[in-house]
C-alpha cells in the first residue's frame, strides 16, 4: 500500500477523529501513529490471543469431559497399573512409562545421528554434496507416519528381531533392560521407529543453526592453530543453545507421536524392565479406543488421558529449557532455533 | 499516488463483491437443486463399511430421489450419535446395551444386515494341513495357560501334525473393535474361566500378548514374527489368503470358517432370537455352525420425525435386506439366513412417523 509509507500527513476528517475520541487507537497500538502500523498490530495480536484461546479451550474441554474419571479415581489415576474398559478400572501410569521411555531411547538414537549428520553437512561435505544430502535427509519428514508404521512391522520389525536384538541380549544381557523373549515387537522398536521419524526434523534444524555460526568464529579457531574436530568443538559450542531447540522440537515430535508407534509397539499397558516386552503410549491408546469407547467412565478416563500427556508434554518441555538454560548460561547463543 | 491506490480499492471492492455475489449464486443453485432430493446420514461400525458404501452407490442408481452418505467412525461412535439424534441411522457390530438404549430419547430398533466372523490365523513354518482347535483350547491359549505349540491339548486336536517345540505368541487387536467383542463374547461363553477373568468387550484386558492395529496391523505382526497365533474378521483373512484354523463348534464337529458356515450359525439359532433381534450367535448349536459369528446391526429410531426422510429410509433398509444381500458374498460378508429376513421386514414395517407406519 503506497499510503503507509508516505510520512503521515494528518488530513481534516482525521483531525476531526482525534479530537472527537479520546483516545488515539492508531497511537494506543502503534508509535508511529500510522494506520498500517496499527493495522499490522492488531493482526499480530489476534494470531497471539486466537493460539492461547484455543490451548484454554482444549484444556477447558478437556477438563470438563474428564470430570467424571477425575472424581471417580483422584491421583490413583496416575500411580494406576491397570486399564481394564471392561470392569471400568482406570491407571494411567503405563502409558505415562511408555511414552516417556519411547521418547528417550528415540533421542539417544538420534541425537548423535542428527549431529552427525549437520556437522557433516555443514563443516564437511563438498557444496555438491550437501544439498542433495540435506534434501534427501529432510524427505524423510515429509512420510507419513502410517507409512512408517507398516514399514516398522514389515521390514524394521523383523530386522531387530533377527540381526539386532540377539545381539543386543548376547552382549548386554546381562542388563535387565535386554532381557526376554525377542519378538520385534515392543518398546525398543518403538524408540527405533521414533529415532528415525524424529532424525530429519532434528539434523535439519541443527544444519541451520550450524550454517548461522559467523565464519569469523571457524577462522579465529583455524588461525589458532585448531584442527577440524577442534573448531567444529568450537562451532558447536557458540550453537548450543540452537541445538538444545532444535532437540526439544524432535522430542516434541516423539511424545505425540501416533500411527508408526502404535503399529510396532505392541500395545500392552504394562511397565517392564526389559525392552523387548511390549508396551504403550498415551497418543496411541487414545487413537486407539477412542472410536469405540460407549461407556461414560471410559470415555472420560480417555480424555483425561489426553490431559495427562498435555501435562506430560509441558513437564519435559520444562525440564529441556531448564537443561538449555544451564548448559548455556556460560556460552553466548550467537546461533538459536527457538 | 492516491489516484492509483483508489483504482486499487475499487478493483479489491469488485473481486470482492463478485465474489460475494458468485458464493451468493452457488448457494442459491445447491438449495434449488436439492428441494427434491432426501438427504440421510448414517455412521457407525466400521467392519460393514465397504458392503455399505457399494449399497449406497448402487442404491444411489436406482433411487436418484434419495442421497445417503455413511461415516465409518467405529460402532462406539454409531451408538453415540444416534442417541444424540445426529446421524438418521447408526450402525453397530454388537447389538446396543439395555442402559444404552435407556439412555436414548425414543425406541431404537436393531435391523440386521449381514453377518461376518471371526477367524484364527497363526505362522507357524513347516505346518501344512490346517490347524483344528477346540474351544477349551483357544480359551487356554489367549489366557496364557498354554504356552508352547506342542503342548498336549493342542497335540490332541492336531493328531500327525510335526507342532514345533516353541513358544506361542498371541497378536490381538488393540484397537477397540467389534472383532475382539465377537471374540471374547465367544471365549467367555466357552470358559467359565475366561469369563470371570476378562469378560468381554471391545476393548478387554488381555491376559497375554502383543496388540496389532487394525486387521492389517494383527496380520502383519503375525506374517512377519513366527510362532503367532491371532484372530481377524473372515473377510479380511479370505482376501489375503492367510491360513486359518478350523474350530470345533458346539456339536463336536470341526468347521471350516466359510460364508456358508456363518449363515448357518445364525439360521440355527433363528428359534431362540429374541423379538427386538439383539442376539449373540457365538457358539450356535447345528453341526455345520460356525461358532465364532456374529450380526452387524443398523440402528434407527422407531418413530421419525420427518415423514419423507422416515419413508426413504425404511425404503432403503427394506431394499438393503432384500437386494442388498446380493452384493454380499463378493465382499465375503455372510447373508442373513430366510427366517431372519423374514422378521427384519417385520421390524421395518413397524416404523412410524406420527404414528402411521411409513410402508403400507
Amino acid at each position: 500500500m503506497a499510503t503507509n509509507i508516505e510520512p503521515k500527513r494528518p488530513s481534516p476528517a482525521d483531525e476531526y477523529g482525534a479530537r472527537a475520541r479520546s483516545f488515539n487507537w492508531r497511537r494506543m497500538l502503534s508509535a508511529t501513529g500510522s494506520t498500517g502500523d496499527a493495522v499490522f498490530r492488531l493482526i499480530l495480536l489476534g494470531s497471539v490471543l486466537l493460539i492461547l484461546a484455543i490451548i484454554a479451550m482444549m484444556i477447558y474441554q478437556m477438563a470438563a469431559n474428564s470430570a467424571l474419571s477425575l472424581k471417580q479415581f483422584g491421583f490413583g489415576f496416575l500411580k494406576g497399573r491397570t486399564w481394564n474398559p471392561i470392569r471400568g478400572e482406570f491407571g494411567a501410569l503405563p502409558f505415562i512409562y511408555g511414552t516417556v521411555v519411547s521418547s528417550i531411547i528415540a533421542l539417544i538414537i538420534a541425537v548423535p545421528l542428527s549431529l552427525g549428520i549437520a556437522i557433516f553437512l555443514v563443516e564437511q561435505a563438498p557444496r555438491r554434496a550437501a544439498r542433495p544430502i540435506a534434501f534427501l535427509v529432510e524427505l524423510l519428514a515429509a512420510i507419513p507416519s502410517v507409512v512408517y508404521g507398516l514399514w516398522g512391522i514389515f521390514v524394521l520389525a523383523p530386522f531387530l528381531r533377527v540381526h539386532v536384538e540377539p545381539f543386543l541380549a548376547r552382549w548386554l544381557g546381562w542388563l535387565p533392560l535386554f532381557q526376554g523373549t525377542i519378538t520385534g515387537i515392543g518398546l525398543f522398536t518403538g524408540g527405533v521407529i521414533l529415532a528415525i521419524m524424529i532424525t530429519p526434523i532434528i539434523s535439519a534444524v541443527v544444519r541451520d543453526v550450524l550454517a548461522a555460526v559467523p565464519v569469523s568464529q571457524r577462522e579465529a579457531a583455524l588461525a589458532l592453530g585448531a584442527t577440524k574436530w577442534e573448531t567444529t568443538r568450537v562451532v558447536l559450542a557458540n550453537a548450543a543453545s540452537g541445538i538444545a531447540g532444535a532437540i526439544i522440537l524432535g522430542l516434541g515430535r516423539a511424545i505425540g507421536e501416533t500411527m508408526a508407534v502404535t503399529m510396532v509397539i505392541g500395545n500392552r499397558p504394562q511397565i517392564s524392565a526389559s525392552l523387548f516386552e511390549p508396551s504403550y503410549t498415551i497418543a496411541s491408546v487414545i487413537a486407539n479406543e477412542f472410536t469405540e469407547a460407549t461407556e461414560d467412565l471410559y470415555l472420560s478416563a480417555l480424555v483425561e488421558i489426553g490431559l495427562i500427556l498435555f501435562l506430560v508434554t509441558f513437564i519435559i518441555n520444562g525440564i529441556a529449557k531448564l537443561l538449555v538454560w544451564s548448559v548455556t548460561r556460560g556460552t553466548s547463543g550467537t546461533a538459536r532455533a527457538t | 499516488m492516491p489516484v492509483s491506490s483508489n483504482i486499487k480499492r475499487g478493483v479489491v471492492a469488485l473481486l470482492l463483491t463478485s465474489l460475494l455475489l458468485l458464493a451468493a449464486a452457488c448457494s442459491g443453485n445447491q438449495g434449488g437443486g436439492t428441494a427434491g432430493v432426501v438427504r440421510l446420514q448414517g455412521a457407525g461400525a466400521t467392519f460393514p463399511n465397504p458392503l455399505y458404501q457399494k449399497w449406497l452407490s448402487e442404491y444411489g442408481k436406482l433411487n436418484q430421489s434419495v442421497r445417503i452418505d455413511y461415516q465409518s467412525i467405529g460402532s462406539g461412535g454409531g451408538i453415540k450419535q444416534i442417541q444424540e439424534q445426529t446421524v438418521d441411522f447408526g450402525a453397530s457390530d454388537a447389538p446396543m446395551k439395555d442402559d444404552d438404549l435407556k439412555k436414548a430419547s425414543a425406541d431404537i430398533l436393531h435391523i440386521p444386515t449381514v453377518l461376518g466372523a471371526v477367524v484364527l490365523t497363526y505362522n507357524l513354518s513347516g505346518v501344512q494341513q490346517p490347524l483344528r482347535f477346540s474351544p477349551e483350547t483357544i480359551a487356554d491359549i489367549f489366557l496364557g495357560k498354554i504356552k508352547r505349540w506342542d503342548d498336549d491339548k493342542i497335540k490332541a486336536d492336531n493328531p500327525g501334525v510335526a507342532l514345533p517345540n516353541a513358544d506361542v505368541t498371541v497378536v490381538h487387536r488393540s484397537d477397540g473393535s467389534g472383532t475382539s467383542a465377537v471374540f471374547t463374547d465367544y471365549l467367555q461363553k466357552v470358559s467359565p474361566e475366561w469369563k470371570e477373568k476378562v469378560g468381554t468387550g471391545t476393548s478387554p484386558q488381555w491376559p497375554v500378548g502383543i496388540g496389532g492395529k487394525g486387521n492389517e496391523g494383527v496380520t502383519g505382526q503375525i506374517k512377519q514374527t513366527p510362532n503367532t497365533i491371532g484372530y481377524v474378521e473372515l473377510a479380511y483373512a479370505v482376501q489375503n489368503k492367510l491360513p486359518v484354523s478350523f474350530i470345533k463348534n458346539s456339536s463336536g464337529s470341526f468347521i471350516e470358517p466359510s460364508l456358508d458356515a456363518v449363515t448357518a450359525a445364525a439360521a440355527e439359532s433363528v428359534q431362540t432370537t429374541p423379538e427386538d433381534l439383539r442376539v449373540s450367535i457365538t457358539n450356535a448349536a447345528g453341526a455345520q455352525a460356525y461358532p465364532i459369528s456374529s450380526y452387524t446391526y443398523i440402528l434407527v429410531y422407531k418413530e421419525q420425525r420427518d415423514a419423507a426422510k422416515g419413508k426413504a429410509l425404511a425404503d432403503f433398509l427394506w431394499w438393503a435386506i432384500h437386494d442388498g444381500e446380493k452384493f454380499a458374498r463378493d465382499l465375503q460378508y455372510a447373508p442373513l439366513p430366510a427366517g431372519i429376513v423374514k422378521r427384519a421386514e417385520a421390524k421395518i414395517n413397524s416404523i412410524t412417523s406420527g404414528g402411521k407406519p411409513l410402508r403400507q
